[in-house]
């Protein structure tokens, strides 16, 4: 059937901002799908609150709303453009839920608007877990036994019947949040509890254990002929009662037999066909000696597609979009091929390993288990010939402290570990494998296929062979072909990465690139997509055009999101424009710049200097961006610059800022002198490698101090330290972390405000993006706190101070490219932060805020153009106003303090736009999921430096008809001016407390902020409470007062609905 | 660790590791792009006269066990793989493919570029190759690669077919319609098992039949239904089967696969062709012109059957490739016959079109599907 001419305007939803569970994938697939559509002809309408996002950018739809997804809204906005069709399953879990929201208020009803692809029916019948077994159960398929519960008091019955343990998931959840494994009663008991509250219908499912089984899953598609394919099969080395998304994966399957493979293919067939989805869908099973059960069916585009996409090169979610506008399978035509149509089922010729990235690093307190709920941030994608090389890449691409083999567990704790899988599983196997335990011993504790084990164990003999035998060149060879980086081969002789380098390049043992064509070589494609082994032929035929590589950002985690993604696709959009070949290396599955058609090229290798080299070798690209991937390619910009001034064979050069004075700007003491020298103030501030170094430091410049480790990610182990002990603590603790990097001492200016600045410098001009204001003070790691365009209280004064600063620096700094400085303002005078000459987090917020796309500019600029040339030389006005809230994931990790902090902990961003302060910050929270109160209780409890301030935000709170409590301290404070409110129980004081009260439903809105770090135990149950029961809260007083004024400003008028294009028309 | 070489009639030497026996194998090089049922394509005799490689680097991952094969032995004449895992895991896991090449005095070489082979073979069509293990010298694998005849020229059928006619009795309670299980003669040409199985399973009652059973044979058997099976080689050297073919279309129905499919088009006027280097896989698209529907099926064949050639013959084409648009299936416009080019019985492959067909099949002799 042909696309349908009945339809011109389709409304496409978002996932929202980056969360456990939810990651870039969906900005894959809603750019793929905006493609996909508007290609056919069709406008497109996208809502999504997400800015930092591919598909938000205005040119990929006719209208883009970042706007909260939130039903209401998302119905004015369809009341507005009224679209013809909606479709549901590209934008994740959210997208089906506001479709299904949608449905149920009857909008799409209302304003004629039809559900493409997947039927709201097929998404009741899959998330309902009663529905869903019954379909299930009609068809002769097998589901786990299991019983859907409303109530904590149907448990009792459950456990009579299906036994312990037991798996809760509950219904309509993102990466089965608040969902775990009971293996006592009282387990049961609280699991449930958590998980009813987070289900939208109150519903969970508690079901019989299939722990222990092997976990396979299948990506099907199905059109509306009711043809069916499957994309792809993917085993997990985790056994059930790991998530998926938190399990290593392979793909294709490694174990199954062709009769279990077609056994479940033909089962994914049936279910697809029975549940009548449209378009592609995802389907776990468990498997045990020939006997299966299904265990989960998502009916829409997954992480699962987007790494299926990946690892095929089959488009589901552009394949999706057509399906979903009434084209069959055979009349799609295959990308990748382009001379054969899209129905058919890939074939590989490789192996494909994913390996997950978790926050724990950044969590020391939360629980490192693996359970069936999700807590990891990111992914990492590799591909090899082998299980070997594949997961030998996939570890290297992971970009973590430790590699294989660093770490050390003893017996005990190899037991135990082997039996929990936690996030470290596979590198206590390879410890194992190193003690001699046996694969037997190691598969009977850890469940793990004896294949997976058994290949291990290959790496591992292959590493003593290396480190007792002579580096000859066969066995050289061999570790290569086997997957081993150089950097390990160096480790494991004692030579260095550039001997091994060389004697390799000596015996001809250099990387050959293959080709991810979808079939297997059995037809010529078109894809230029590689991946390198160490085979005879190579695939890549370097063009003599002019060529740039950018290196990409890698995996996704807290302090490098998908922002770094978004400025490496911007770059090579920009370079493709210019007509330069741009290449793109990076392993990240889930993001638009792995896409193959985004650059000229993508090599799909892990971010190392290594494998950089090996691209640089074949191609030999002009140049190499470095700025835009975030710290983990400019962590690359010296290594790279050494080895290409070492390696005299090749001309490629670094463009863009020069990677010494990238460097320079983070050389305390040269930046220091230099900001001396431009006359820019800094807080006071030194650096110390020792103990004894870091106290001189911290009295020479006076308590409280700010201090962290040179050269990390988003702040990691960044702290403020209010005194001697603690700082001692801290440095004990920061010198095992990061021994060779010393640790910065700064004054913390308390109560100052924080400013961020992007802007781009061709080192001539200097064109400034936007200035940004913090809600929360300095302290707050600036990732993690609300800012705002154009800033709200600063002076003109000391804006234009911000200004002069900034041009100042990026010009003596040699900038050309992106430069991102934070400042601080404190009573009226500015001090300098840092300058970071590389692109920021912000970038995307900005770009979108102020309507000129600055990572683009940023590449033009590198490219030779200048900012005057371009006509970007004034900085934009704009009438709007737009905040950035971010997203935490506490309610991911259970264990974890829900407070803010100098260390980053947030995921993702949101961003809400409208013509004032008030209700800009009002849909930022409810893009953030912390909708602010307009009616009910508001709990408050303050400290003693807070409370001066919050006289006015209780005004405000009761003249907006918020009822005030509190605890004894903050109401008695109130109650000296005027202000009287009900006394709540301290937690610690026993019941009723306000926990008590969240348990009930009785509180609105929480505002508590911490006291210092010795006594908030009281304050750290409270927040944590908030969060398990879903009660929005706050935990800043800066945010306090913003969340007063948004309530106040949403009580006089009405949000506003209006595109970013028609917001960007406005603008000067 | 065994030395092992590869040489093609175009003077490629590949080195490799052997595995398996120790020895020579010669045939045409040719690739599947399946990465599940190397035990069921090994034991496939249609792979008679071929070299097989997976373009799967990893085989062999889940051991071996009988129940899975498609005939008592190994009938490809060698094994080309990137590695062949030699620990491998599975419940019904008996040896390792290592120790079944060896037990079957199979040869097969690891280590190899398959990729770059399967484009090789690609761009050059197939190409005959020799395999030598214990040995690396090319030269002399290039020399009887060169030196084994074409395909075409070789006699296979006689090295596959069954010696003897037997029966096999329909599953009992099976057969549903009126009346007792039909009977259906096959014409064994290299016939897998699970083809057998599934019109067995169906209640049919089965007599199998050597390759050189003439009309007189086949008709004292009396047969509901003529079945044509896969087979390895070029069609046309299929005489007898052609023959009986002929003799019976339009009598009783007539149906075959793969093999099969090429010696009814053929006995119907129709013309076969070798192609450039065939379709072995599990992914291979075809599509039903005449309900409109498209269904993934296996294959494993080098000769085609040309659409122009089915004019006057009453044959139309049924199922076309949507990668290639060859003829992946054919019916005759008044009469029961058909014929499919793909493995509705899969495998190894998708089971998607086994009702399909094999529903037509009882359909055809008065049963309910």
């Amino acid at each position: 059937m042909p696309k349908r001419t009945d339809i011109k305007k389709v409304l496409l939803i978002g996932s929202g901002p980056i969360t456990i569970g939810q990651a870039a994938e969906f900005d894959f697939s809603g750019s793929q799908a905006c493609r996909s559509l508007k290609e056919e002809g069709y406008k497109v309408v996208l809502v999504n609150s997400n800015p930092a996002t591919i598909m938000t950018d205005p040119e990929m739809a006719d209208a883009v709303y970042i706007e909260p997804l939130d039903a209401k809204i998302v119905a004015k906005i369809i009341e507005k453009e009224r679209p013809d069709g909606i479709i549901a399953g590209i934008g994740g879990q959210t997208g089906l839920n506001i479709t299904s929201e949608l449905a149920e208020m009857g909008v799409l009803e209302k304003f004629g608007v039809e559900t493409l692809g997947t039927p709201v029916e097929a998404i009741t019948n899959t998330e309902d877990r009663e529905l869903f077994k019954e379909t299930m159960l009609r068809i002769g398929e097998k589901v786990p036994l299991s019983r859907a519960v409303s109530s904590l008091k149907e448990t009792e019955e459950v456990v009579e019947e299906l036994g312990l343990p037991l798996i809760i998931r509950p219904a309509y959840t993102l990466g089965g949040a608040g969902g775990g494994i009971a293996r006592t009663k009282e387990e049961l008991l609280e699991i449930t509890e958590r998980g009813l509250r987070r289900s939208r219908i109150n519903q969970v499912l508690i079901e019989e254990s299939v722990l222990g089984w092997a976990e396979v899953e299948y990506e099907v598609m199905r059109d509306a002929n009711d043809t069916c394919i499957v994309i792809c099969n993917m085993e997990n080395l985790d056994p059930m009662g790991v998530h998926t998304g938190e399990s290593a994966v392979v793909a294709p399957s490694q174990t199954l037999t062709d009769e279990e493979h077609q056994m479940l293919r033909s089962a994914s067939i049936k279910i697809i066909r029975a549940l009548k989805i449209e378009g592609g869908c995802n389907i776990q099973y468990a498997l045990k000696e020939g006997d299966y059960r299904i265990v989960e069916v998502n009916p829409r585009v997954s992480r699962s597609s987007a790494l299926a996409s990946k690892a095929t090169g089959y488009p589901i979610a552009r394949v999706t979009a057509k399906i979903a506008v009434g084209m069959t399978l055979d009349e799609i035509v295959n990308s990748v091929t382009k001379n054969t149509p899209a129905s058919f089922e890939p074939a590989l010729d490789y192996v494909i390993t994913k390996i997950p990235r978790w926050p724990f690093d950044k969590f020391t307190t939360a629980d490192k288990t693996l359970t069936t709920a999700m807590k990891s941030t990111g992914e990492v994608m590799a591909i090899g010939r082998t299980i070997e090389e594949s997961l030998l890449k996939a570890f290297k691409s992971l970009d973590i402290d430790s590699q294989l083999g660093q770490k050390d567990w003893d017996a005990h704790e190899i037991t135990t570990l082997l039996k929990t899988p936690t996030s470290e599983r596979l590198f206590v196997i390879f410890n194992a494998l190193e003690k001699g335990y046996s694969i037997k011993e190691i598969c009977e504790l850890s469940g793990i296929n004896p294949f997976f084990v058994s290949k291990m164990k290959k790496i591992v003999d292959m590493e003593k062979r290396i480190r007792v035998e002579e580096l000859t060149p066969e066995l050289l060879r061999e570790a290569k072909k086997m997957g081993f980086p150089d950097s390990r081969l160096s480790e494991l002789t004692g030579k260095s990465m550039a001997e091994i380098s060389d004697l390799r390049h000596a015996a001809g043992i250099v990387a050959t690139f293959k080709m991810v064509d979808t079939c297997a070589a059995e037809f010529q494609a078109a894809t230029p997509y590689y991946y390198s082994t160490y085979e005879d032929s190579c695939e890549t035929n370097p063009t003599d055009r002019k060529k740039i590589l950018i290196l990409g950002a890698g995996p996704i985690r807290i302090g490098q999101g998908i922002e770094f993604d978004y400025c490496t696709v911007h770059a090579v959009t920009a370079l493709r424009e210019e007509g330069i070949e741009t290449h793109i290396i990076n392993n990240n599955p889930e993001t638009v710049s792995t896409d193959f058609d985004t650059s000229d090229k993508l090599f799909f290798e892990p971010l190392t200097l290594e494998y950089v080299m090996n691209v640089i070798e074949r191609e030999r690209p002009y140049g190499v961006l470095v700025q835009f991937g975030g710290q983990t390619s400019v962590n690359l910009a010296i290594p790279l610059k050494k080895e290409l001034q070492r390696r005299t064979d090749l001309d490629t050069v670094i463009m863009g800022t020069d990677p010494d004075d990238m460097d320079f700007a983070e050389d305390r003491e040269k930046f220091h002198l230099m900001m001396e020298e431009l006359g820019i103030e800094q807080p006071e501030g030194g650096y110390a490698t020792s103990e004894a170094e870091a106290i001189e430091v911290a009295k020479t410049i006076g308590f409280p101090v700010l201090v962290r480790p040179s050269y990390v990610l988003g702040g990691r182990a960044m702290e403020i330290v209010y005194d001697e002990t603690e700082l001692q603590r801290y440095m004990k603790e920061a010198v095992r972390v990061s021994p060779e990097h010393p640790i910065l001492i700064d004054d913390f200016l308390e109560e100052a405000c924080e400013i961020d600045v992007d802007a781009v410098c061709d080192q001539q001009d200097v064109l400034i993006g936007a200035i940004m204001e913090h809600i929360e003070e300095a302290g707050v790691h600036s990732g993690d706190s609300a800012c705002v365009i154009p800033p709200q209280s600063l002076s003109e004064e000391t804006l234009e101070k911000v200004r002069e600063y900034t041009r100042k620096i990026a010009l003596a700094l040699k900038v050309k490219g992106l430069i991102n400085i934070q400042m601080a303002e404190k009573d009226g005078k500015v001090f300098v932060l840092e300058a970071n000459p590389r692109s920021s987090r912000t970038i995307p917020f900005v770009s979108k805020a102020v309507g000129i796309p600055l990572a683009k500019i940023a590449a033009k600029v590198i490219a030779g153009h200048s900012l005057k040339d371009m006509g970007y030389t004034d900085e934009p006005k704009v009438k709007h106003v737009s905040v950035k809230e971010v997203l935490l994931p506490f309610d991911k990790l259970p264990g974890a303090d829900p407070v803010l902090g100098p260390e980053m902990k947030s995921t993702g961003e949101v961003m809400g736009i409208d013509y004032d302060f008030g209700r800009a910050y009002f849909k930022a929270e409810i893009a953030a999921e912390n909708l602010l109160p307009l009616t009910g209780k508001v709990f408050l409890s303050i400290r003693r430096a807070d409370k001066p301030k919050l006289v006015e935000i209780a005004r405000k709170l009761e003249a907006a008809g918020l009822e005030l409590m509190g605890t004894s301290g903050t109401a008695n404070y109130l109650a000296d001016h005027g202000i009287f409110l009900d006394t709540v129980k301290k937690v610690h004081d026993g019941s009723p407390n306000v926990i008590d009260m969240m348990r009930r439903d009785e509180v609105s809105l929480i505002i508590n902020t911490p006291t210092s770090r010795l006594s908030r135990r009281d304050g750290s149950r409270i927040r944590r409470a908030a969060v398990d029961f879903k009660v929005p809260y706050i935990t800043t007083i800066q945010a306090a007062k913003a969340a007063a004024d948004a309530i106040e400003c949403m009580k006089k008028g009405n949000l506003t609905i209006k595109s970013i294009n028609e917001y960007h028309a406005e603008i000067e | 660790m065994m030395k092992a070489v590869l040489g093609l009639e175009d003077g490629t030497v590949i080195k490799g590791t052997g595995f398996g026996a120790e020895g020579t194998a010669c045939g045409e090089l040719v690739f599947t792009t399946q990465f599940t049922g190397y035990e069921e394509a090994l034991t496939d005799p249609s792979y008679k006269g071929q070299i097989l490689m997976f373009t799967y680097p990893l085989i062999g991952n889940y051991g071996v066990s009988g129940e899975r094969f498609q005939s008592d032995n190994i009938h490809a004449e060698g094994l080309v793989v990137r590695e062949a895992c030699k620990n491998p895991y599975h419940y019904k896991s008996t040896r390792s493919i290592h120790r079944f090449l060896e037990d079957e005095g199979k040869a097969g070489i690891e280590g190899v570029d398959t990729r770059a082979l399967t484009i090789k073979t690609r761009e050059r069509g197939t190409l005959r190759a020799a395999l030598i293990t214990g040995s690396d010298d090319g030269e002399e694998a290039v020399e009887m690669a060169r030196n084994f005849p074409q395909i075409s020229d070789q006699e296979l059928i006689s090295l596959v077919t069954c010696k003897e006619a037997y029966s096999i009795p329909a599953a009992k309670g099976a057969w549903k319609g009126s009346g007792n299980p039909r009977k259906a003669v096959v014409i064994d040409l290299g016939i897998k098992r699970n083809i057998l199985k599934n019109l067995s399973k169906r209640g049919i009652d089965l007599t199998v039949v050597p390759a050189t059973a003439t009309p007189k044979e086949i008709e004292s058997y009396e047969p509901d239904l003529l079945f044509v099976s896969n087979g390895p080689g070029d069609p046309e050297l299929a005489t007898d089967a052609i023959n009986a073919v002929k003799h019976f279309a339009g009598t009783v129905p007539v149906c075959g696969i793969c093999f099969g499919h090429q010696i009814i088009s053929l006995a119907m006027g129709a013309r076969t062709y070798k192609l450039k280097f065939g379709h072995r896989g599990g992914n291979q698209p075809v599509k039903d012109l005449v309900e409109n529907k498209v269904f993934i099926t296996s294959q494993n064949h080098g000769f085609a059957v040309d659409a122009d050639s089915l004019e006057g013959t009453g044959l139309y084409v049924k199922y076309l490739n949507t990668n290639d648009r060859t003829v992946e299936g054919v019916s005759h416009k008044d009469l029961d016959i058909f014929s499919v080019q793909f493995h509705p019985e899969a495998h190894a492959g998708p089971t998607d079109t086994e009702e399909v067909f094999f529903g037509k099949v009882v359909k055809v002799l008065g049963g309910e599907v």
